[in-house]
């Protein structure tokens, strides 16, 4: 039996060790944080699953990778919401929504009597839009917690508060930002975001408002409380929201409805994604350790792809670029 | 012509906000030819260094570097970013822009002339984001400044030269200024126009950032200002009212009954 030591318990260490655990390894997970919560840059991620939309500004490798995450999370954690994803803009930047199309597929333009019927918590406020079908978000609390615990079921020791990595025939190294002392090539993306409740605005979907300054999105998390996300800023600072930020974001949802003006801050959350200078995500295999790292913007969108990956290599299956 | 002691090879000037990657600025920088960016440095980045991977990056392009005062409303913070750009790039250029207005961008004027006094002042080579008015230019230049950057458009509008007449009258009134058109510009015909009218460069970043390929539109942006740089040297002809044939009619066949 093969067995692996994986380091890092954010979304890139548990899927990779539920991948390797499903087919057959005998894994152990450990991460230097007290536990599952705010010291994982996981836990601030929007969890959308939204290959189509995010080709936007990413490259097509992202669509690539990312086409079967939704189908991957449903297999194994609850909450996986299927409802697709719905691209607005405001009227003075409906250039910018043809944009948006020009550079994606896999959508329906909807009118406005096709977004009043699909959110009528917006009813009369758009009137073009660009539904994403295929897309699904997930609540990555949720889902982590949902991985941790079935992992455990499954006999795979998850061990917090330690750096101590087990002796293992690999290493799956999942370390984040963390790993820059082996990665150099590693940088941080400072991203920010909100937790806002606003239960008079019911959205069934995630919701991205085309802004040229401040494009934003919102995913549902129930019980009208939404994930509002997020800046995307080249330093790795990881602790601390400014008061721009905040406005920013504030004021594009304020746009989306003025009924997010009455919304409670339930939450504001900061950290630093970990990104390669192409912002693609990268296996990198030295000897029995391998790399898992660079998933940026992307954790929840492209760690199953990149596990299956990780996993192909440690049964000898697959080779790493 | 020369920018501060500086003679570029190429007089596209590039930004480097808004790619979808690192790796795709880099991309866009080598093809656009640039030698010349424009970094903004954002003030709570700076003194904690956070940003060092992302200017680590832009510096191993081998580029100049040209620091901005991007997102300042007021002369203090425009001055307070300016000099923690210099600490941070190690270079006393500055491009300054202390932003009046912020629906279009424009540049306050009376901020700006009093921040380039400041910052000339202190030894900092200043690069001003202007306006098209001829005044504000000339207390510019007396506050020190030895380069004028009057705007297309609205930054980020991609709408062109908005005021043809404005930055014409600005290179005949300054004809020993090195003046580059910033901001606004969405598409190497416009470049190619800027050029045309004798400005001595370009400054952009939008247009191909956020285009769909932006390697290629850099690429296209080069050939753009090149192409008006050498109309300009060549000496365009005037345009007319009425046509003039180009083809002579001296010695033209006769066809008919004689």
């Amino acid at each position: 039996m093969t067995s692996v030591a994986v380091i890092g318990a954010g979304v890139a260490g548990l899927t990779v060790a539920s991948v390797l655990a499903e087919r057959g390894a005998a894994v152990s997970v450990v991460d230097r944080s007290p536990g599952l919560g705010p010291d994982q840059c996981s836990w601030y991620a929007g969890g959308m699953l939204a290959p189509w939309c995010e080709r936007e500004n990413a490259e097509a490798e992202v669509v690539a990778l990312g086409m079967g995450a939704a189908d991957f999370w449903a297999a194994r954690v609850p909450g996986v919401v299927r409802r697709g994803s719905l691209v607005i803009a405001p009227a003075r930047d409906s250039g910018e929504l043809r944009r948006f199309a020009r550079r994606t597929e896999n959508y329906d333009w909807l009118d406005r009597e096709g977004i009043d019927e699909l959110e009528p918590a917006l009813e009369g406020r758009f009137q073009r839009a660009l539904l994403f079908r295929e897309e699904a978000h997930l609540d990555p609390r949720r889902a982590l917690s949902a991985l941790v615990g079935s992992l455990e079921a499954a006999g795979v020791e998850v061990r917090y508060g330690t750096e101590a990595v087990p002796d293992a025939e690999w290493t799956v190294d999942c370390r984040g930002l963390a790993a820059m002392d082996r990665l150099p090539e590693l940088r941080g993306v400072k991203g920010e975001m909100l937790y806002i409740r606003s239960p008079e605005v019911a959205l069934r979907r995630t919701v991205r408002l085309i802004h040229p300054r401040i494009p934003i999105y919102l995913v549902p998390r129930g019980d009208g409380v939404y994930m509002l996300g997020a800046t995307t800023i080249e330093n790795d600072e990881r602790r601390r929201i400014t008061a721009r930020s905040m406005v920013e974001l504030l004021s594009a949802v304020y746009a989306l409805h003025p009924a997010f003006g009455e919304a409670e801050v339930v939450e504001i959350g900061t950290d630093a994604r970990p990104a390669f200078p192409d912002n693609l995500p990268r296996l990198v295999r030295d000897g029995r350790r391998l790399h898992v790292n660079g998933l940026y913007r992307h954790g929840f969108l492209l760690a199953p792809a990149m596990a299956v990956r990780a996993a192909d290599i440690v049964f000898g299956e697959g080779t790493a670029p | 012509m020369d920018f501060y002691g500086f003679e570029p090879s190429s007089r596209l000037f590039l930004g480097t906000a808004q790619y979808p990657s690192p790796a795709v600025l880099g991309e866009a920088i080598r093809a656009s030819g640039a030698e010349v960016v424009t970094v903004s440095l954002r003030r709570e980045s700076g003194a904690a260094r956070a940003g060092q991977g992302f200017w680590e990056l832009i510096r191993s392009l081998g580029v100049r570097v040209l620091p901005n005062t991007a997102g300042c409303h007021s002369v203090r913070e425009a001055v307070t970013t300016a000099e923690m750009a210099r600490e941070v790039f190690e270079t006393d250029w500055i491009k300054l822009e202390v932003i009046g207005e912020d629906d279009t961008l424009q540049p306050d004027v009376f901020g700006l002339v009093e921040a380039a006094r400041i910052l000339s002042e202190s030894g900092f080579r200043v690069f001003p984001y202007t306006t098209g008015d001829l005044v504000v230019a000339e207390r510019l230049l007396q506050a020190g400044c030895e380069v004028l950057m009057p705007w297309g458009a609205p930054i980020g509008s991609g709408r062109g030269l908005n005021n043809v007449f404005a930055l014409r009258a600005m290179r005949a009134h300054f004809p020993d200024v090195p003046l580059v058109v910033d901001a606004g510009i969405g598409l190497p015909s416009h470049a190619a126009a800027a050029m045309e009218l004798g400005y001595d460069a370009v400054l952009l970043n939008t247009a191909v950032a956020k285009a769909g390929d932006p390697a290629r539109m850099a690429a296209a942006f080069a050939q753009a200002v090149e192409a008006g740089r050498a109309a300009r040297e060549a000496d365009p002809m005037e345009p007319r009212d009425m046509a003039r044939p180009s083809t002579p009619v001296i010695g033209r066949a006769v066809l008919g009954d004689a």
